[in-house]
């Protein structure tokens, strides 16, 4: 059975699902996740699925638990780079994917994940979170 | 048991391919060979997508809810419009309730309940015969805009 293999970047896992998944593979990627999560501390998840030409239900509902374990062991996971006729069928299908937070790509995906990061922070300065956009490009 | 209408009314079938779904792996093989039909059929990138989830969806059912079954993808033509035909037969339990089965959020495999109801939505035509204690088959068509 082929794996998806998880990336850490930084605070960051980076999953990027470049195969076709058989249900098994999805299951065995939650179960990674998980794992991984626990063992490295990071805070953020960012599933890339541009490389998936469909999303099905069992796909769908896969992300969605992928979403839900991760925020209970405190890691929060943006779904990237949906193609617009995959964001087209799942919706006519039925599913809306209610609590994933998604991002166009990676790079806007690991912005939100910094964002969100920072309102978790106590902060003395209410006005850094609003800034946090620019923050990014700032030296 | 039926539901839908007779889809192959009036439609010639140009070329069939068969597959049997015993595996999570067949699942994947029926969502390619669907994909390479619709790329020559030339369906719209949004048709296609829209087709190989329903495939997905239903050779699922086929193999979780039927134990198993063959999928037959066909090229069909209505007059000028052309189209793929796509049949999943299984000799499973059969439907008790279909209209319940096709009800939004029924499950009885602890999935989300979308994969038949959700099926029907994306495709053009949709009939389903099933028969408890003889099995179910499903046929959609998709046709090209």
């Amino acid at each position: 059975m082929e794996r998806v293999p998880v990336l850490k970047i930084g605070d960051i896992l980076l999953v990027s699902i470049q195969i076709d998944m058989e249900d098994q593979v999805a299951l065995q990627l939650q179960e990674d996740l998980a794992d991984r999560i626990v063992a490295t501390g990071c805070h953020g998840v960012i599933i890339d699925i541009s490389a998936l030409d469909i999303v099905d239900s069992f796909v769908g509902r896969t992300l969605a638990t992928i979403a839900a374990v991760s925020r209970v062991l405190d890691a929060e996971t943006v779904v990237v780079g949906m193609r617009p006729a995959v964001a087209i069928t799942l919706v006519e299908l039925g599913l809306s994917l209610p609590g994933i937070r998604t991002a166009l790509n990676v790079e806007l995906g690991m912005e939100l994940l910094a964002l969100e990061r920072d309102f978790d922070l106590p902060d003395d300065d209410d006005e850094a979170d609003e800034a946090g956009a620019t923050v990014v490009a700032a030296p | 048991m039926t539901a839908g209408g007779d889809i192959t009314a009036g439609a010639d079938i140009t070329a069939a391919e068969r597959l049997a779904v015993s595996t999570d792996q067949d699942v994947v093989r029926v969502r390619q060979l669907v994909r390479t039909i619709a790329v020559a059929a030339k369906l719209g990138l949004v048709d296609q997508t829209k087709l190989v989830t329903a495939a997905s969806e239903l050779a699922r059912n086929t193999l979780v809810y039927g134990g198993g079954g063959v999928v037959e993808v066909s090229r069909v033509e209505n007059g000028r419009r052309a189209g793929i035909r796509i049949v999943f037969a299984d000799q499973g339990p059969g439907i008790a309730d279909l209209e319940l089965a096709l009800t939004d959020g029924y499950t009885t495999g602890g999935g989300l309940g979308l994969g038949l109801s959700g099926a029907r939505r994306l495709v053009d035509e949709f009939d389903i015969d099933t028969e408890v204690g003889r099995g179910t088959t499903v046929s959609v068509t998709k046709w090209c805009r």
